[in-house]
């Protein structure tokens, strides 16, 4: 996906950009409203990340002008108020979420992809492994006539396989991605859901290999 | 607002007495100066028939061989009759022996007056009366002589005129009074009812509401009013100072943790080693939990502000929990959690929207952070009697055993709590919230419900119910 990022703190933006580019995505960072204004106009985004407190303005002018000039693309505001005070006026200006800074990846794709399916984007997000066609953000899974509908923690795990196949993931690793920082959970918890994806996966030519002492493997049958 | 604040008296009694009092004693004076008038004309009427009388007598006196002789006339003493009742006693006299009538009759002190009547008010058989006398120099044989007459009249009759007169100018003293204290209470009600309008225009503000008083007030108002507006300025610009100051230092804080959890993600995906993954989840989770700890203090402290004057709108309690559903639902599905919920229109609260919404959202923030992974949350909207009661069922596995204000304590966390982030404001929030509004909180373990049929068997879970009472 195309992700146009409005934010003044350079580190923070430069940290955003390079976890977002970490999942394939396309990244353009504007320090401030003008440079964000040029970006907005001369290239489609599929989401654009708005800071509120910009150097050369308020955010939320920028999130005026944009719903002004007709621009479809979802905005999602990185907020650092609270969210009372704030909530009315970006949601009432025509963003379409609001996350509040720090924010957690996981959370910001969630909203993301939330936003986007209200949007009615995503077929054209579709991936193609093998026989198996996944749709991240329907969070359906076609092989062949069979469609079956995923839960989040299966789709997130499909989505970390699909993107590297062939790739070991150790079970640790794939405990850092899938379940949040707050929740202590065993390694072993991973094996259900890899279970569960091998079920649906059932009848293609992808499957799910163990690599003994080092973790789980997509690859083509 | 007046509660505790010490008062100099009251303008509106002060006045309404000084003019009641005014008014009292304009009606006494009133009533004094009616009643010596008039006690007045009737005495010197009731002098002048006596005078009269004796006058006639006098007339009739006359020197007939060397002899004073009197012929009293019918009328002398029949004008006295026409006036009243009262007896009428008289005495005419030569020098020092009574011609006729009451010898008895007392006489004046001092020397009997000379052309000119004389009134005196005397006793006479255990009544007052009132006495006129006379005198007259004869000359008799050459020798001069004095013939005195005195006609008396009783009292009584005076008396009860006196008494008539005195109740007429007390009603007329009494109806002055009344028509006096009437317009004394009208005229401080009046006078008043601006600095009372006033005071009701600024007191039914919302908390929010700083704008400067904009309403007409009388010309002696006017330099309280101004130093009013003046202060609400102040406060106005002060309070929005605070706010930028929270905006920006909020912002100033959030940001670089922001880029610090970022990176810490960043190279969690990058690290192999075990240790080093593990300190930088700890700082992932430290980073987090200052992070919810400043939100709920700042909300606490907000809610703790808005809860001093409370904002009275009318609130949709269903759809803020839908809206609040819409807005959680994203994060409760990273955990496969499903927010089930059975919100029918209900009458509206009389609350402050800003606040309720606080409440519920920690509530359900709640839920989401202590459930496990692919449970059910419901949240059920009911009016029962009076009530609206808007309950959070989980399957978190039930809060301790406990009474409810110890979990609603500031700071205090349930035991299942162990390794989960979160500050314990959250129910203390909500507590205070509805408790603000008139309602309560209550907590009880979760029952089976009426609720959708739960994807996955029924877990062990509490029931958080916010009740609040409607209009």
């Amino acid at each position: 996906m195309r992700f146009l990022l409005v934010e003044d703190n350079l580190s923070l933006a430069a940290a955003v950009e390079d976890r977002l580019r970490m999942d394939g995505h396309v990244v353009d960072h504007a320090p401030d409203i003008s440079v964000a204004d040029d970006y907005a106009a001369t290239a489609d985004y599929d989401l654009i990340l708005l800071d509120i407190m910009l150097p050369d303005g308020d955010g939320r002018d920028f999130l005026k002008a944009h719903r002004n000039r007709q621009g479809t693309t979802p905005v999602i505001v990185l907020t650092a108020r609270s969210e009372v005070s704030d909530r009315v006026g970006v949601l009432d200006l025509g963003a379409d979420d609001y996350i509040t800074k720090p924010f957690d990846f996981s959370e910001l794709e969630a909203r993301c992809r939330a936003v986007l399916r209200r949007h009615g984007g995503g077929s054209s997000n579709q991936k193609r492994f093998g026989s198996v066609v996944f749709d991240p953000m329907a969070g359906t899974l076609n092989i062949g006539e069979k469609t079956v509908s995923l839960r989040n923690k299966e789709l997130r795990l499909l989505e970390i396989f699909i993107n590297a196949p062939d790739r070991i993931f150790s079970k640790s690793k794939l405990v850092d991605r899938l379940f949040s920082y707050e929740e202590d959970v065993s390694e072993n918890a991973i094996e259900v859901y890899v279970g569960r994806l091998r079920k649906h996966l059932a009848g293609s030519d992808v499957e799910i290999t163990t690599v003994r002492g080092l973790g789980y493997r997509m690859s083509l049958a | 607002m007046s509660r505790g604040l010490p008062t100099s008296g009251s303008i509106r009694r002060r006045l309404t007495l000084q003019l009641v009092g005014s008014a009292a004693f304009l009606a006494s004076l009133l009533f004094v100066i009616v009643l010596s008038f008039t006690r007045d004309v009737s005495q010197q009427t009731h002098d002048s028939i006596l005078a009269a009388s004796a006058t006639s007598i006098m007339d009739s006196v006359s020197v007939r061989s060397g002899e004073v002789s009197v012929d009293i006339p019918y009328a002398a003493l029949s004008m006295l009759g026409n006036v009243s009742n009262d007896r009428v006693f008289y005495r005419i006299a030569q020098d020092d022996s009574v011609l006729t009538g009451y010898a008895d009759l007392p006489l004046p002190d001092g020397a009997p007056p000379r052309g000119q009547p004389r009134f005196d008010t005397l006793h006479y058989k255990g009544d007052s009366i009132r006495m006129v006398t006379l005198a007259r120099r004869v000359s008799l044989n050459g020798q001069v002589s004095d013939v005195v007459i005195s006609v008396a009249q009783t009292r009584e009759g005076q008396a009860a005129q006196l008494a008539e007169l005195t109740r007429n100018a007390l009603q007329l003293g009494l109806g002055f009074f009344m028509i006096a204290a009437f317009l004394a209470i009208w005229a401080a009600q009046s006078s008043i009812r601006p600095l009372a309008e006033l005071a009701e225009a600024v007191s039914r503000r919302g908390p929010k509401d700083l704008r400067p008083v904009r309403r007409p007030v009388p010309s002696e108002m006017i330099p309280l009013v101004t130093s009013l507006n003046r202060f609400i300025e102040r406060l106005r610009v002060s309070l929005s100072r605070s706010e930028d100051f929270i905006a920006e230092a909020a912002h100033r804080v959030r940001t670089p943790l922001a880029t610090v959890r970022t990176q810490a993600e960043i190279t969690l995906r990058r690290v192999e080693r075990d240790e080093n993954r593990a300190s930088l989840r700890e700082m992932i989770r430290a980073i987090d939990e200052s992070s919810r700890a400043a939100g709920q203090l700042l909300d606490h402290a907000m809610v703790t502000f808005r809860t001093d004057s409370l904002l009275r709108e009318e609130v949709d309690l269903g759809a803020l929990s839908r809206e609040l559903l819409n807005r959680l639902r994203p994060i409760a599905e990273l955990k496969d959690i499903a927010l089930h919920s059975d919100l029918p229109q209900t009458p509206p609260l009389s609350g402050d929207p800003i606040l309720i919404q606080n409440a519920v959202r920690n509530l359900l923030d709640n839920a989401i952070k202590y459930a496990p992974s692919e449970s059910d949350i419901q949240v059920i909207l009911r009016k029962e009697g009076a009530e609206l009661r808007l309950s959070i069922i989980d399957e978190a596995g039930g809060f301790p055993s406990g009474d409810t204000n110890a979990l609603t304590a500031r700071f205090a966390r349930g035991a299942n709590a162990e390794g989960t982030i979160g500050s314990g404001l959250g129910l203390t929030i909500a507590r205070e919230v509805v408790e603000a509004h008139g309602g309560r909180l209550t907590i009880a373990p979760s029952q089976a419900t009426s609720g959708p049929p739960a994807a996955s068997p029924r877990r062990e879970g509490s029931c958080v119910s916010l009740c609040f009472p409607m209009s």
